[in-house]
């Protein structure tokens, strides 16, 4: 087993540097949830000049549209979602301080350098475990477009939320190395699908 | 019921079709088949990469989790497709049989907690139609006088790296397979590896993918029962997982599970290929009625 590397939210400049491609990473504190609605409204948001509902300063935002919670229940199921949906998104979330984002699947290029020329990091929690991913959600609160549903922002309380570090502060591409590594055909690589998913 | 030329029809209700695909939905999205679940435990003997590994232990972990605590495999509980199989000696009582089927997804999707994905006007206002239907519903008529249900809570994830390409007739074999790899190789990460895949190969456009999508309800291991697709089927499973992509694309010998084509016969001009991708969290479940 992999040592894993806990980080407490927000992120810090110097906790990104220490954090490399394939390092396991575990989320304690404080992250906040959003996808493809919740994300045209926060640009739509930032074009107007207007303030957001949430500080993006240090922050880290899950990708994620969450099953409805049980009677009693914190949240139901609650995995990540494709994150190359949100690349046409992600620049100015940066640019507004964002410093880490968790999701599944690879990013565009563009995404790739921006979190280079950001200081941040994007990692992937796995894909389709949605249940597990459950038991490391403390608390879940709505914090803004309650009418978006599964796609409204939620601030959730999380610990030991695991993930693994695909694009970090250096360029370095998680997904385009282990395809390298791990590839026994003869077929050229061909470029990433740039949108959908 | 007697037919007045005589015939037997029997009568099935359409509160018999709702209660069970209410309870397929439930059932599909809460327990992973166990042939999906036995291959992801033999991709684990296989699979050469330690960070593959890893992340397939915790997909079965989740499948563990989801079976004994009754939480979704997947947040994505996805679009609701059924498939039924009406058998042409039966008579639907009591309703409309695809208004059954919507009633049967909107109770399934309520009482079982699931999430509700589907946006009413695709390229409008995406307002959330608020429980999960309409599904998209296909109905064949079959010899027989039983209903066969069977119901795929699609993810959005995998279902949106689906292609099509129409190929010069001449092409072959090598078409499908170069086509097949590239889709999964530009899809990486996107439709959640490991996968199953599904291909229609000729009939038309829509034929093509409606087989590939009807391929994806196949057992883990089950073969197309003529010989000739059966070997390209063993061709494209070993192409693919020669690509590398690996669980969840971080790398790896586990690219997909397995894969599934259909075939039909196809105009003179033509040689339609489809793809059809189904995540690891390959839910499906069935019934007959």
């Amino acid at each position: 087993m992999a040592e894993t590397v806990n980080l407490t939210t927000p992120l810090t400049d110097e906790v990104i540097d220490g954090l490399s491609i394939g390092t396991h990473v575990a989320f304690s504190g404080v992250i906040y949830t959003a996808r493809d609605a919740a994300h045209k409204r926060l640009i739509e948001l930032v074009k107007n000049g207007q303030e957001l509902p949430i500080d993006l300063r240090g922050q880290v935002i899950y990708y994620v549209g969450p099953t409805p919670p049980r009677e009693g229940a914190v949240i139901g199921s609650a995995g990540p979602t494709t994150a190359m949906r949100l690349d046409p998104y992600t620049v100015p979330m940066l640019e507004l301080g964002l410093k880490g984002i968790i999701g599944k699947g690879g990013r565009g290029p563009a995404i790739r350098q921006a979190i280079k020329d950001h200081h941040a990091v994007y990692c992937i929690a796995v894909g389709g475990t949605g249940a597990l991913l459950n038991r490391h959600i403390k608390s879940a609160e709505v914090v803004a477009f309650e009418d978006l549903g599964t796609e409204a922002i939620r601030r959730l309380e999380v610990e030991g939320f695991p993930a693994i570090v695909v694009n970090d502060c250096r360029g370095n591409d998680l997904l385009e190395a282990g395809k390298k590594e791990y590839r026994t055909s003869s077929r050229p690589i061909p470029a990433v699908q740039s949108l959908g998913g | 019921m007697e037919h007045p030329n005589g015939t037997h029809m029997r009568e099935i209700t359409a509160d018999q079709i709702t209660e069970t695909v209410a309870r397929l939905a439930v059932e599909a999205t809460h327990f992973l088949p166990e042939d999906v679940e036995g291959a992801i435990r033999g991709a684990k003997q296989t699979e050469r990469s330690p960070l593959a590994v890893q992340i397939i232990d915790e997909i079965l972990e989740n499948a563990e989790i989801a079976r004994t605590k009754m939480l979704p495999l997947c947040q994505d509980t996805g679009t609701a497709v059924v498939m039924l199989d009406i058998g042409q000696d039966v008579h639907i009582s009591g309703g409309y049989v695809i208004d059954a089927v919507n009633e049967g997804i909107r109770r399934g999707y309520g009482e079982g907690y699931l999430r509700k994905s589907i946006a009413a006007r695709p390229f409008s206002a995406r307002t959330n139609t608020g429980d999960n239907t309409p599904g998209v519903i296909h109905t064949e008529i079959v010899p027989g006088d039983k209903v066969h249900i069977s119901f795929m809570p699609k993810g959005g994830g995998c279902e949106n790296m689906s292609r099509y390409q129409n190929f010069l007739p001449g092409m072959g074999k090598q078409a499908v397979i170069d086509f097949v790899c590239e889709t999964v190789d530009m899809s990486g990460g996107n439709p959640c590896p490991p996968l199953v895949i599904g291909v229609g190969v000729g009939g038309t456009a829509e034929k093509a993918m409606t087989m590939a999508k009807h391929s994806l309800f196949r057992k883990i291991g089950q073969r197309n029962e003529d010989p000739e697709v059966a070997e390209l089927e063993g061709e494209l499973l070993k192409a693919v997982n020669e690509l590398g992509v690996g669980p969840q694309a971080v790398g790896g010998s586990t690219t997909a599970l397995d894969v599934f084509v259909e075939t039909y016969p196809t105009h003179i001009t033509a040689l339609p290929v489809a793809v059809n991708i189904q995540c690891h969290s390959a839910r499906t479940k069935q019934a007959v009625i």
